[in-house]
């Protein structure tokens, strides 16, 4: 049992503050807390010169842009050293033309790793699985992604969790299954009988008194 | 280090900072506008410029050392 703890590190979870690394990345010393004030995407890839990972570096960096607009800094991660990262960067570049604009952690201690739980020992003893933890801007992990090893993430959900976690902590409200910007949200279910009662009156299109969406 | 090479001389990115800190004292956020800069990487640059003695940090806000602006003269 201690050995599968020693193995795993710790498990970070949803509503807990992230957990904070000094670490040493393709952009030099970066601590968690100099990302203070911005969203923050941290997410982890099996190893540098792998085809799946190739294949996300490429899709991460080309939704940079959009992650920008919306305030949020990207931050990758692999047990492997920087001059392996640098190495990798270069080659993407040169080979397909993508330049990598985002920081990349060279975690050869695991030290980050085992303090995020992206070591599942089930998958790999030795490299990271693909997690994507998403930061707010106070340093609180408020969503956590694991993939396995032989599967690449999907962008737009990625970005479809940013817009509907600015919405929500924006608007005081939920979004409901498979909500996209532009669709009506939950209105947050009522505490109270009276409160129950009155919002039957506020307009919203309800299916129930628990269930109501608006226009935002 | 990102913002220093190991020759001692301050990279693009370092020179930026640092240039930026001509017109004196500076918050980082200041500075990642005035240099087109992450504001993580402003952060973690001035840790490194001020380790390097080049800057001063004074409460939230940094300033050239004599080093710094001896260096982008």
């Amino acid at each position: 049992m201690e050995e599968v703890k020693e193995q795993t590190g710790h498990m970070p979870r949803i509503g807990e503050p992230a957990p904070a690394f000094e670490a040493v990345t393709t952009h030099g010393m970066l601590k968690l807390e100099d990302f203070k004030g911005s969203w923050l995407i941290l997410f982890s890839h099996p190893a540098d010169f792998t085809p799946v990972c190739t294949t996300e570096f490429i899709a991460f960096s080309e939704i940079h842009p959009e992650l920008q607009k919306r305030g949020v800094e990207l931050l990758g991660l692999s047990v492997d050293s920087v001059s392996s990262h640098i190495a990798w960067v270069r080659n993407v570049e040169e080979k397909t033309g993508v330049k990598i604009p985002f920081p990349i952690i060279a975690d050869l201690s695991k030290e980050v790793s085992l303090d995020y739980g992206m070591i599942h020992p089930g998958q790999s003893k030795t490299e990271t699985v693909r997690c994507v933890f998403i930061i707010d801007p106070n340093q609180i992990i408020r969503t956590i992604l694991y993939y396995p090893l032989t599967t690449g993430r999907n962008m737009d959900e990625i970005l479809r969790i940013i817009d509907a976690l600015q919405t929500t902590d924006k608007n005081a409200v939920a979004t409901p299954a498979n909500w996209r910007p532009g669709d009506m949200v939950v209105v947050p279910p009522p505490n109270t009988q009276e409160m129950a009662e009155e919002r039957l009156k506020q307009g919203y299109e309800c299916t129930d008194w628990y269930l109501c969406k608006k226009k935002l | 280090m990102a913002c220093i090479s190991p020759d001692g001389k301050p990279t693009e990115s370092g020179s930026k900072m640092l240039r930026a800190l001509q017109a004196g004292l500076k918050s980082p956020e200041e500075i990642a506008k005035e240099a087109s800069l992450p504001l993580f990487r402003v952060r973690s640059g001035l840790r490194e410029l001020s380790q390097a003695g080049l800057a001063k940090q004074r409460d939230d806000r940094y300033e050239l050392s004599e080093k710094g602006a001896e260096l982008i003269k």
